[in-house]
């Protein structure tokens, strides 16, 4: 009669539940990995619906990410330092969108698009007992739903993240040079004398766990779903969520881990 | 050939099964009635390795296999063919992808092979030339028979049915029953079906067994079940709203 109030307690206990779900499915996909058959099919299936499917989205938003943080670097360094000094903008923008920036967009940006799919699709699977299926037809569920969609989202996050860099870094120059009337060959010099690779390798790794928060998150909650078509779009909402916030805090730790620099 | 000890299973406070005993032997049909939701699929599941019980065990050719590891149970699951009370066809698939995926997991026929098999089990279903259509073209019956060809495809020793004639009309239900009759005879199979329909369970049981309040009341040939004493046996297979058992 009266709605059940859930005690924090039992918050606390949903959450490590949770992550004892996950880091189970990870061990056993990981240990998967080296066992055969190896399921062809479906991981070029899933690279191409991870990968080049996204490329629309991640063009958008590494184009439109990189013009905002390009105007906002400009107005900072006319405010603080002076005209003039607007192209020292040129590394912050490429540092600031590679290290930052880009990975977090083309992690949000495939949560979104592939993450729910993955759960949407295999929380499906199981309520139509589809996996089961898989089982009793002699496919382990993990080893033919769960790895080629973690190595493919692995595979692919970073490769999406190259792309949006280039993006980004090209739509941050165009603004400061082309509206702006920056002077192109400072603003190029200021770039390349500052930025270093580290910073667009760095941004990779960042990505790369991305693609295993993205899929892992995806397949957990759509190999539990329960409760009919409606407890699928539950589920679904779920990896949003669960997959989007992680993917926020995770980069935080990785920006304080990966060091900030290497070889100077 | 299966033996069922003692099987509990609950999820959450709902205890489904409580203490389940049975056997099946070599060759025969078993089949198990009892009411919506009283825990017949789960109880298929655990005969499999799908579920693993909470306390109780499951002999599969004198192999316990409720404490064998993932990868040592695609050795027991190879056994079994099992038709899905909802078919569990794979929908992104098609008719004769879904056929062959068995085959192409237990076996390592070649594709000619496999294709020819494919062909070969679909027409054993009575049905042909619909390798290429994906399952949401099909009609449930005809879903039912790719579902049965899926299963038997690859020759298991036990086919596993759950609820094979629920969900499609008289007629066809009718036909699936003999189909199931056929592919014991031409299989020489051993078959666990679970139905809640008394017309078919009296016409390919050996032997009758219901499942009520997670426990195996009452095992006998279809004769014996009919002539049963127990109240709750007569009320179910003369399906009456009234007596023992609650109706909701
Ligand atoms: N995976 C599961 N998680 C939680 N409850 C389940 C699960 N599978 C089945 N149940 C519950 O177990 C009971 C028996 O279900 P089932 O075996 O499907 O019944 P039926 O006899 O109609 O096949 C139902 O109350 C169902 O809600
Ligand atoms: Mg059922």
């Amino acid at each position: 009669m009266f709605p059940k109030v859930k005690s924090p307690l039992s918050f606390v206990n949903a959450f490590f539940e949770g992550l004892g779900e996950v880091s189970l499915l990870c061990v056993k996909t990981f240990k998967s990995l080296f066992k055969k058959p190896w399921e062809k099919g479906i991981f070029i299936q899933q690279l191409e619906e991870i990968g080049v499917r996204s490329l629309p989205v991640v063009s958008l938003t590494a184009a439109f990410g990189g013009l905002v943080f390009g105007l906002q670097t400009y107005v900072g360094f006319h405010r603080y330092i002076g005209p003039g000094s607007e192209s020292y903008g040129g590394p912050i923008i490429s540092l600031g969108l590679s290290k930052e920036l880009i990975p977090i967009l083309v992690g949000l940006m495939v949560t979104g698009r592939v993450g729910s799919a993955m759960t949407a699709e295999i929380g499906t699977m199981r309520i139509t007992e589809q996996v089961d299926a898989l089982f009793s037809l002699g496919a382990d569920p993990i080893r033919y739903l769960v790895v080629p969609r973690t190595l493919a989202s692995f595979i692919m996050l970073p490769i999406l993240t190259i792309y949006g860099d280039i993006i980004g870094i090209a739509a941050g120059f165009f603004y400061n040079v082309y509206m702006m009337g920056v002077n192109r060959v400072i603003y190029i010099r200021n770039t390349m004398m500052y930025m270093e690779l580290w910073d667009l390798f760095s941004g990779l790794i960042k990505a790369a766990v991305f693609g295993i928060i993205i899929a892992l998150i995806g397949c957990w909650q759509g190999l539990k779903a329960e409760g009919g078509a409606e407890g699928v779009g539950r589920a679904t909402t779920r990896t949003v969520v669960i997959a989007s916030i992680l993917i926020l805090i995770v980069n935080f730790f990785l920006s304080k881990a990966l060091p900030a620099d290497i070889g100077r | 050939m299966i033996r069922v000890v003692d099987l509990h299973k609950a999820f959450g406070g709902n205890k489904v099964l409580r203490g389940v005993n049975f056997r099946l032997r070599r060759g025969e049909t078993l089949v198990i009635i009892g009411q919506s939701g009283c825990g017949k699929s789960v109880l298929l599941k655990h005969i499999m390795g799908i579920l693993k019980p909470d306390r109780g065990k499951v002999f599969v050719d004198d192999v316990e296999i409720t404490s064998l590891r993932e990868d040592e149970l695609h050795a027991i699951t190879r056994k079994f063919g099992m038709l899905f009370q909802g078919t569990a066809l794979f929908d992104s698939m098609t008719v004769g992808e879904n056929v062959a995926f068995g085959l192409e997991r237990y076996t390592d026929y070649s594709r000619e092979k496999i294709k020819d098999l494919v062909r070969e089990n679909l027409a054993k279903v009575g049905l042909r030339d619909i390798e290429n259509l994906m399952p949401y073209e099909l009609s449930g019956g005809m879903r039912k028979r790719v579902g049965l060809a899926r299963a038997i495809a690859y020759k298991p020793d036990i086919i596993l049915y759950d609820e094979p004639s629920t969900g499609i009309d008289p007629i066809r239900a009718d036909a699936i029953n003999d189909l199931i009759i056929r592919m014991k005879k031409e299989m020489n199979a051993t078959e666990l079906i679970i139905t809640h329909d008394m017309v078919s369970a009296y016409k390919i049981a050996d032997r009758i067994g219901m499942l009520y309040e997670g426990k195996i009341i009452e095992v006998g040939t279809p004769e014996e079940i009919e002539n049963s004493k127990n109240p709750i046996v007569q009320q179910f297979i003369h399906g009456r709203a009234e007596g023992p058992i609650e109706n909701w």
